[in-house]
Parts: structure tokens; sequence; C-alpha cells
């Protein structure tokens, strides 16, 4: 708007020095760590790709907490997601008090990062905890949420899903966009309410569905505070995320270099999800607006 | 057919549809309900953790366990005693005081700065602009952990290391890029009459965002404020690499400390405490939840 060139650019300098300081200059110079090693008080050396090969053909661990984490984020993203959109849908109508149900499930979003919640976690899930308590009511014999590898992922899990608010918000916002005649036309035609999901809410917002999936993914890859404080990755490392990996790898053992190489591996595998996410996108995101004819 | 048959015609379709109108009212206030009663238990099976957690927080040790009822048989305060001494020779005092002196500059720095540069965003035609706002949205999407270790290291040769610098110097060069985008889609969405208006008076660029911009963007710079406090009291990850003394933990990690210094975790000390933890998010959440929802719901949010 204002054609002061000088002026605009001084108001975003902030975030040129920023980006610059804080994100470019980090970004590059883990890449450069990751081919040195580096413990955090001799000067590094360069070592060329012997972190990756080691990574790849020498570390046990490193498979098992890759598995973990794609194991994880192949359950609880789309968990979440699909909550999201599914609560959102049904918040979607004329109701009272939709402020009320809005900010309760928004609630544990806000909280869920907190260690608070994360011992709540540990402690509703530990043996004579809550779960198991009504587990119990029903007859179900009390399951070692924590103790045993078969159960402990799903620990993790939940608190993640537990936490749809922040993406169910931006659904719901998204279907208040959905003209409501589109319903009433397919209501007069005899569509069933899940039809109605189906061929109506669900193609309309793509776009957003898009988004949150995206943005959850980046999100569940990194996911920390779960395994750390709920299952402390255990047992037997059934929760022992990649994120957990490189946090103890880094800042307990200090093997900076070894440290920085698997926070590529794990940047990589975020990359190529989001670029598969994005490859796949035209199949079957639609924005408004692009007209059949284009094509 | 008489005038009167016809009537009468008339009268008994009148009625069927009356009756038909009724059975649908009936339905769908029957869908309503059900619609209604779903949402409540789902609600309700959300919320139960923390509700327990409050209830739990005043029961005994003994009677934690073993009980899903959240109403305790006879309220005992000394968990909550107990846990804000703690087992260090600190009380949640300290690390609740520690916590605000990061949060309380940090959202200050944070406002000042994601304002200038949304400004700028919004407002300004500049070099590099595109460029730049296509760098801001990617950051958004960039998974964190990959700048740990390089800022780290770039702390520790600033000397900031064991100091709440760290924390806080970043948010003051609008990094945290996620309330940038939010104030610059709320600016967008706000017309330019009275900025014009403003203009034509004389009014120079940095008196227009302090006098027009600024007024116009409280409800966003709001929002901005609550998630950053709330986020800055839930942020575990950087106290725990770059805080190594006991005196300046905040409350997340004293926190986690108070649960992790024994193998027998005293439980009932250890929830009293994370009811306290959590009281501050939920008492900002709850003021300003109808207002900063819809924001987050506008620009599409991380968490």
């Amino acid at each position: 708007m204002y054609d002061n060139k000088k002026v605009g650019f001084m108001f975003a300098l902030p975030f040129v020095l920023g980006v610059l300081g804080f994100k470019l200059f980090p970004f590059v110079m883990s890449l450069a760590l990751s081919f040195s090693q580096f413990e955090v008080f001799r000067s590094p050396h360069w070592v060329g790709a012997d972190n990756y090969v080691q990574l790849a053909t020498q570390d046990p661990t490193f498979g098992r907490a890759l598995g973990a984490t794609l194991w994880f984020v192949a359950l609880a993203v789309p968990l979440r997601v699909g909550f999201a959109l599914f609560i959102a849908h049904v918040l979607n109508f004329k109701l009272r008090g939709i402020g009320f149900f809005r900010a309760a499930f928004y609630l544990p979003s806000i909280l869920g990062g907190s260690i608070a919640v994360a011992v709540l976690w540990r402690f509703i899930f530990s043996q004579r905890g809550l779960v198991n308590i009504v587990l119990g009511t029903l007859g179900i014999e009390p399951v070692l949420w924590l103790a045993d590898e078969r159960f402990s992922m799903w620990t993790i899990v939940t608190l993640f899903v537990w936490q749809f608010g922040s993406s169910m918000v931006i659904f719901l916002a998204a279907l208040q966009n959905v003209p409501t005649s589109l319903y009433e036309a397919a209501e007069l035609d005899g569509a069933s309410k899940w039809q109605q999901f189906s061929r109506i809410t669900v193609p309309l917002i793509t776009p957003v569905i898009f988004f949150n999936l995206i943005m959850q993914l980046v999100h569940g890859f990194q996911e920390f505070n779960g395994p750390y404080m709920v299952t402390e990755g255990g047992p037997l490392q059934s929760t022992y995320l990649l994120s957990l990996y490189i946090y103890e790898e880094s800042f307990r053992y200090f093997n900076l270099g070894y440290g920085a190489a698997m926070s590529w591996v794990l940047f990589a595998i975020v990359g190529a999800f989001s670029a598969l996410s994005f490859w796949s996108s035209r199949y079957w995101v639609f924005y408004a607006g692009e007209k059949d004819s284009k094509r | 057919m008489s005038a009167a048959t016809r009537l009468l015609f008339a009268e008994h379709d009148a009625e069927v549809a009356a009756a038909e109108q009724r059975r649908t009212q009936r339905r769908e206030r029957a869908q309503l309900a059900l619609r209604y009663s779903a949402l409540l238990a789902m609600a309700l099976l959300m919320l139960y953790p923390i509700i327990w957690l409050v209830g739990a927080s005043f029961k005994s040790n003994a009677e934690i366990f073993g009980d899903a009822g959240f109403w305790p048989q006879h309220f005992d305060f000394s968990s909550y005693a107990k846990g804000w001494k703690t087992s260090t020779e600190f009380s949640f005092a300290t690390y609740f005081l520690n916590s605000f002196l990061i949060a309380v500059p940090r959202i200050i720095v944070t406002v000042i700065s994601c304002v200038l540069v949304a400004y700028a965003f919004a407002r300004f035609e500049f070099w590099g602009r595109k460029l730049l706002f296509a760098i801001m949205v990617a950051t958004m999407m960039l998974p964190h952990v990959i700048l740990r270790i390089p800022q780290y290291l770039m702390f520790r040769e600033f000397g900031w290391l064991d100091g709440y610098l760290p924390i806080i110097v970043p948010s003051a060069f609008a990094t945290d890029t996620f309330f940038v985008f939010m104030l610059v889609q709320f600016l967008r969405g706000i017309p330019r009459d009275m900025e014009e208006a403003a203009m034509i008076d004389g009014c120079n660029p940095l008196q227009l965002l302090v006098h027009i911009i600024v007024p116009l963007l409280k409800p966003a710079i709001v929002s901005v404020v609550v998630f950053q406090f709330i986020w800055t009291m839930n942020d575990f990850m950087s106290p725990l690499i770059y805080l190594s003394t006991v005196e300046k933990y905040p409350v997340s990690l004293a926190l986690k400390m108070s649960i992790g210094a024994t193998e027998e975790v005293e439980w009932s000390s250890a929830i009293a405490i994370s009811v306290v933890a959590l009281l501050p998010s939920v008492a900002v959440f709850f003021a300003a939840q109808r207002h900063f929802i819809d924001s987050a719901a506008s620009s599409g949010i991380k968490g």
C-alpha cells in the first residue's frame, strides 16, 4: 500500500535478522555438524558421512526409535485429525451453548503440552489408576499400560489425540463457510447424514484437511513431552521415539554431531511426508474457484 | 362436491399436514436431544481426567488409587502444602516467580516485534517481501528439533547458558512466526480508510502504527499475549536444555523434578502441585477463550 520501500523494510528488519540469525544460520550449521564428530568440549572434526553410515548400519537403537516414531505417527496423526473433523462436524449446527462445547473441546489442546498433564497421564494409566478402575467396573482385568510394551504406545497416542482441539477449531471455522443450502438440497434429494458428510462436507474442505494433516505430521514426528514424561521411552524402548533419542544423544551424552545427523534424518522424513502430501494433494484437494474447464 | 364437503376435505388435509409437521418437529427435537447428549457425553469424557485430577488433589494418598469418583471423602489440603514446599530447598513460589520472569519479558518482546513485522507485511511494498513471507510460512512447518543443537552452541558462545536469555531473545526477532502470520491475517481484514485519512492529516508511518493500527489490532494482540503466556508456561524442552541451576528452574522443570526425584512417586503432592501449575493457564484461557479461539481458527494454528 504505502510505496515507501525503505520504511517497510525497516519494520520487517527484526524478522529478517531473526530468520538469518536464529533459523537460517542454525539450519545450515546443523547440516554441517551432522557431517562431523563433535563432543561438546572438543573441537569438531569432519568425518564425512560416517554418522549417517553408523545410523544406518550399526545402530539398532536408531532403527527401533525410527520404527516406534513411524508407528506413533501412523496411529496418532490420523486419529487426531479424524477426531477433530468428526467433532467439528457434529458441532456445526445451530447450537445453544456452542461456546461452552468449543471451549471444552479446545481446553485439552491448550493444556496438553504441559508437564502437569503428562503427570496426570502417567497417573491415570498407572496400575491402579483411573483407566484400570473404569475397566475393572466393566469386568476387564487391569492392564499394565506403562509396563507392558504391547500397550505402552497407546498411552502417548491417547495423550496426543486428546489434544485435537486446535485442529477442530480450524475445521469448525471452515465448516461454517459451507453454505447450508447445499445440505438442504441434499436433504430434499434424500441424502443420508453420512452421504451429506462424505459427499458435501469432506470434498468442500479438503484444503483445510490438507493443512491440518501437514501441521499435525510435523508435530507428531516431534512429539517429546509424552514419551519423555509419561513412559520415559519404555518399557523395552517401545515408546522411545526419535525425538527422545536425539535429545539424549545430544544433550545428555553431548554427541552433538551424531544428534545433528539424527535430526536431519527426522527432518528428511518429515519433508518426504510433506512432499508426498503436496504431490498427492492435486488428486484429492480441491480449491474453490478452480474450474474444471481450465484443465 | 358441495362447498361444505370441500371445506371438510381441506380441513382434513390441513390436519394431516399439521400432524406431519408435528411428527417432523418431534423427530427434529429427538435428534437435537440426541446430538446434545452425545456432545455432553463427549465433553465429559474429554474433561473428566482434569476434573478427576482436581478432586484427587484433595484426597489422601491411600484414597487416590482405586476410586473413579472425583469427590473426595475428606478434604485434605496437606498434599498442597507438601507439594508447594517440595523436596528441594526452594518452594514453588520460587519456581512460579521464575516462570513469570521468563514469560513476561518474552511476551513483551514478542508483541513488539511481531506487530512491527506484521505491519510491514500487511501494509508495505518492499524488496523481497514475497520471498520473506514465503520463508515465514515455511518456518512454521520447519521441525524445530533441527535447530536445537546449533542454537545451543550459539548461546554457549554468547555465554547465555543457564540463564533466560536463550528463551527470551529469539522472540524479540519475531521468530515465533505463527504470531506474525496471525497478525497479518487480522490486519488484512481491516479496511484502510482510517489510515488513509490519518496519512492525509500528515501522520508518518510510525504514528500511524501507534495511533491507528495498534488500537485496531488489540483483539489479535490479546490472542498473542494469551498464547505466548500459555506456551511459555508449558515450554519444557528449552528450560530443560538451557538451565542447569535448580534455583532458576521454571514450574515445568520443577514439576518434572518432583516426580523424578524418587523411585516411589509421592502421588498426592505431585497431583496437587500439577493442579496449581495448571491454574494460571486455565484462568487465562477462560478469561480470553471466546476471543482467542476465533483468532486461532481464522489463522490456522499450531499446537
